[in-house]
């Protein structure tokens, strides 16, 4: 299982701001070992994000984002207390969820 | 004995019927997540990128800011940010042209949500960054430039 998200969301004059830091490795596949021996790809493929059950965010990433993703949106609306709730799936299948109430 | 053998048929060929109906999107999984476009992350260059995005060959657009730094000292770690004033925007894609797989990553925005995204992306050397974005329909697009001093490769 991997590590939880670091999701901060913060509302300001109608606009919520979304910053979510995830902990994931975003193996290229491109990278060698110490034997020489390819490093398999993994990574991140998609990744949605709700609010209050609305989907405000889909995205697909490719290899060349970084380890540890980070990654920053704005939405209209939100009010404090709202619930926000990113999830990803990588490309071995795995999965991640986590949540953030707006402050 | 027959008819049970019907039954479990008919049960069997509505699965069928729910799985294509899922398949072609008509039902959509709990998660919502779309599958994952590997035509177009897979298929390397620039050029092939964007006809594998339906995007052919976009006009270049003021409206669309890059927000990047001119010389990234860390390919592995470079933020990129996009935004843009353009009415109704639907997708933002950020492209690496020299990356070996040119499409860094995709967004799609429902309404309400602000054509205003950030990532960390790697870069393996210099290269020209591209902000593609629909907007009504149509495709536009941005470049800036960001010099490399190490490689995000791992090499």
């Amino acid at each position: 299982m991997a590590n939880p998200m670091k999701i901060r969301a913060a509302a300001k004059d109608g606009v919520t701001e979304v910053k979510v830091l995830m902990s994931h490795e975003m193996e290229t596949g491109q990278r060698k070992d110490a034997s020489g021996a390819r490093v398999p790809a993994h990574f991140i493929t998609e990744l949605s994000a709700t609010w209050n059950g609305k989907v405000v965010l889909e995205a697909q990433f490719g290899t060349a984002v970084s380890r540890n993703p980070f990654l920053a949106f704005k939405f209209k609306g939100g009010a404090r207390g709202d619930k926000v709730v990113v999830t990803w799936k990588d490309n071995k299948g795995d999965t991640r969820t986590d949540e953030a109430a707006i402050s | 004995m027959i008819k049970q053998r019907r039954d479990v048929l008919k049960s069997g060929s509505s699965l069928g019927v729910l799985g294509l109906l899922a398949a072609a999107g008509v039902i959509k999984p709990g998660l919502a997540l779309a599958a994952w476009n590997e035509s177009a992350f897979k298929v390397g260059s620039l050029e092939k990128t964007l006809a594998a995005l339906g995007a052919g060959r976009p006009a270049t657009s003021a409206a669309i800011s890059i927000e990047a730094p001119e010389i990234a000292e860390n390919g592995a770690e470079v933020r990129i940010g996009v935004s843009s004033t353009l009415p109704k925007v639907e997708s933002i894609s950020i492209l690496i042209e020299k990356n070996p797989d040119a499409l860094a990553a995709a967004f799609k925005l429902p309404e309400g949500t602000e054509a205003n995204v950030q990532i960390r992306c790697k870069m393996s050397q210099t290269s020209n960054v591209y902000a593609l974005i629909k907007s009504d329909g149509k495709f536009l697009v941005a470049m800036k430039e960001v010099k490399v001093t190490l490689g995000g490769c791992g090499g």
